[in-house]
């Protein structure tokens, strides 16, 4: 255990030099339309927002403003492609188009990366080794489907559903769209996506993937805009399916304003994730789970181990060596290699998040943070924990969707379960022991769609992923994720 | 000289958390036979009966959840046998709210039939739904289906006994236990079929049933913010949306059956995955 006499300094007069990517290999234009139909478009309205660059506070580029006349064109255009040339397409050859898209991203993936990080401020080692290669992995996974879809559903015929309007967060901006776009395109579906409006680029840069691919013109319509955007979409009587990542509140509003509709939806919401550690865990390997499982992409997790819970005997340990841990996490420069935690997304994201410590605290809760220097300008949050907080606490039980730990403990296995299961969220979990029969018993009794088990924030385009309960309806990936974009025929 | 017999009339109570009471509101409803003859004075269910009975399925869940595969396909075995050897009550009753002799032993006989179709899912669905994904890193990933949790299910009116368990079969073959709404124009058959339940080794709560208004109590079935999933037959474009708005509260699953031709395409495992959820566990491969 850390003591003051055998801890590890890290303030021994060395450091880092910097590691920063360079930049100059990339183009980002000034201004970008909306690519509607193979091309990009002019907005109708002519309104353009900023995209800022989360770590400099500067201006990347204008990015389109997309109106309801817009997004009817979208639909429109999305709508005769499927009508037309997609619809029509036999299936290995819309699937080839699908694996010529994610070839074109790994031929471009240091460029995404470099876009990724620069446009949402997540640490280049993140978007390099995570989000890009997973991105390209997720293409090429649906691609192979394109044809064997009769497989995926014993004893039914599976069918396109038509028009997909989709939505996607601002935490993995390329990632998001390919878990979106592939699995749509490979049930012979066609698309109109809306990034978020905070991290638009690589989505802009995906269409001009899409278009050197050379899809025919409508298949995938990418359309930028803020929230009336999104309503746009959602609520069109040309779209057939709609499938959302972000809150559970807007969710809620998804669900009611799709009543009534014959829409089909996917809804890929909220979390509060258990992380649960045993006393006979591996403490170190469990030390790095419970860093990766909040500080990951600054806690911009919807999976993220926000919730920690360890058992009484360890809690000392634990704690003693998260803080130790957590001094050595890098703040700053999401260009820089060395990085372990980037920029908080957004000022209004800051924030929210500098809210919820203001709540933790009044409400009691004992807040330690590493002592990591900040960088003057962009938007930075150091890696934080609660202690002393109870199941009642608002950083209990709200998603802050940030660097930030809520930790409690508990003595036996049905107090940490039920507690763990305390929540009107269900979308992951972990659990940390060395003993196999407590694992299959406690991923067993977890309520949640994606349980880690001496691991934690794995994907994989196999794998399906989404939640019970509150944190959504269906799942995206794998087998599974075929199913939210079909009806079954007999 | 014998005198003749007066018969001795059944009163049809709702089925809660394995108990038969009456509604707790005291109200009831009429039910009439073609002549205006009045067969039975139903228990009007309330709120309040629904709120007990969520309580109830809630109660039940995880240790249904638990009950091996094998367990549940021999108890929902053991209510086809239970309702074979009430065939011709369940036919007398079916005329009684109007069906021919023909038409109403072919619905006990489907039914019967249908509960045995789902009580051989219960230990095969997992393995058709499962699956063992193949990813990247080093990890052993694998996906299961788990049920989703308590449904409240508004069953089919016309039906009333075929329909009703053509919807609960297969959702408490998944381990879900339901609170069920029985069809509110012929509701005898729903609280026979309660006897049934109740005689076959189905514990308190995993099917509760209450007859009453679908008018006053589909709001409840689709608000309640413990209970999971909502399944509907039959209902108007306002009641699917209706359903729909008040279900997002929770984010409920919303499983639309209309027209449904429950003695054709109702047999299919599709059915169970409705109310079943995907649940994905990693765990790393090493020494």
């Amino acid at each position: 255990m850390a003591t003051a006499e055998n801890k590890l300094a890290f303030d021994g007069g060395w450091g880092y030099d910097p590691a920063p990517e360079s930049t100059d290999h990339i183009e980002i234009k000034s201004r970008y339309g909306l690519f509607i139909n193979g091309e990009f478009v002019k907005p109708e309205m002519g309104k353009y927002f900023d995209t800022v660059n989360p770590a400099t506070e500067e201006r990347l580029s204008r990015i389109a403003d997309a109106s309801q006349a817009d997004v009817d064109k979208a639909v429109a255009a999305a709508r005769a492609a499927y009508r037309g040339p997609w619809g029509r397409m036999k299936p290995a050859e819309r699937g080839k188009y699908i694996y010529r898209i994610s070839r074109i991203i790994q031929e471009r993936a240091r460029e995404f990366s470099v876009i990724e990080s620069l446009d949402g401020g997540k640490p280049i080692r993140e978007s390099r080794d995570i989000d890009v290669p997973l991105a390209a992995a997720h293409f090429f996974y649906y691609a192979g489907w394109a044809d064997k879809l009769d497989y995926a559903f014993p004893g039914r015929r599976a069918k396109s559903l038509g028009v997909a309007g989709q939505i996607i967060p601002w935490n993995f901006p390329l990632l998001m769209a390919s878990w979106k776009i592939a699995p749509a395109l490979a049930c012979g579906n066609t698309v109109v996506l809306k990034p978020a409006e905070t991290t638009p680029l690589t989505a802009l840069k995906l269409a001009e993937v899409i278009a050197d691919a050379g899809l025919p013109p409508g298949v995938v319509n990418i359309v930028t805009g803020a929230g009336a955007t999104g309503a746009a979409i959602v609520e069109h009587p040309g779209v057939d399916k709609v499938a959302f990542t972000g809150s559970t509140n807007v969710g809620r509003m998804i669900q009611k304003k799709l009543a009534g509709t014959n829409k089909k939806y996917t809804l890929e919401l909220g979390g509060k994730a258990a992380n649960i550690i045993f006393a006979d865990a591996a403490i170190d390997q469990a030390v790095e789970g419970i860093v990766n499982g909040i500080f990951f992409n600054q806690g911009h997790v919807c999976c993220a181990g926000s919730r920690l819970f360890v058992q009484e005997s360890v809690a000392d340990e634990v704690i003693a060596k998260l803080k130790d841990r957590m001094e050595t996490l890098i703040v700053g420069d999401p260009m820089d290699k060395n990085t372990d935690i980037g920029a908080i997304n957004s000022s209004m994201q800051l924030e929210k998040i500098r809210s919820y410590l203001k709540i933790g605290k009044s409400e009691g809760g004992e807040m330690h943070q590493s002592s990591c220097s900040l960088p003057k300008k962009g938007y930075w949050c150091r890696p934080t924990i609660f202690t002393g907080v109870s199941q009642s606490s608002r950083v209990v039980q709200e998603e802050i969707f940030g660097p930030v730990l809520a930790i409690q403990t508990f003595r036996r296995y049905d107090e940490a379960l039920v507690k763990a299961n305390n929540t009107p969220y269900g979308l992951s979990g972990g659990i940390w022991t060395d003993k196999g029969s407590k694992i299959f018993k406690m991923t067993q009794d977890l309520r949640a769609g994606v349980v880690w088990a001496n691991t934690f924030n794995k994907f994989d385009p196999t794998s399906p992923f989404g939640g019970y309960k509150e944190s959504g309806v269906g799942r995206e990936g794998g087998l599974h994720g075929l199913d939210a974009y079909v009806k079954l025929g007999a | 000289m014998a005198s003749k017999r007066i018969a001795v009339a059944k009163t049809y109570k709702i089925y809660i958390g394995g108990k038969f009471p009456r509604t707790e509101s005291g109200r009831y409803f009429t039910l009439e036979d073609k002549k205006g003859k009045v067969i039975a004075n139903m228990c009007r269910g309330s709120r309040k009966d629904f709120r007990n009975a969520v309580v109830a399925a809630r109660n039940a869940q995880t240790g249904w959840a638990k009950t091996s595969a094998y367990l549940r396909g021999q108890i929902l075995y053991r209510i086809a046998e239970m309702l074979e050897g009430r065939r011709e009550q369940f036919i007398a009753e079916l005329k009684l709210q109007g069906a021919t002799q023909r038409a109403a032993e072919t619905e006990v006989d489907l039914s019967i039939d249908r509960l045995i179709y789902f009580a051989g899912w219960t230990d095969k669905y997992q393995q058709i739904f499962s699956a063992v994904n193949p990813v990247s890193s080093s990890h052993f990933n694998f996906s299961v289906l788990e049920p989703t949790g308590v449904v409240s299910i508004l069953a089919p009116d016309d039906t009333s006994l075929l329909g009703l368990i053509a919807n609960v079969a297969p959702a408490i073959a998944g381990g879900n236990t339901c609170v069920v709404l029985a069809s509110e124009s012929k509701p005898l058959s729903a609280v026979s079929f309660a006897e049934v339940l109740h005689a076959s080794d189905v514990p308190g709560g995993v099917v509760n049933i209450l007859t009453g208004f679908r008018a006053e109590l589909t709001e409840h079935f689709a608000s309640h913010m413990d209970v999971n999933a909502v399944i509907y037959c039959d209902g108007s474009k306002a009641v699917a949306k209706t359903v729909q708005v008040l279900a997002a509260d929770n984010i409920k699953r919303v499983i639309a059956r209309n027209q449904v031709d429950w003695s054709g395409d109702a047999e299919n495992p599709y059915l169970i995955r409705d109310t079943q959820e995907v649940k994905t566990t990693w765990h790393p491969i090493g020494v």
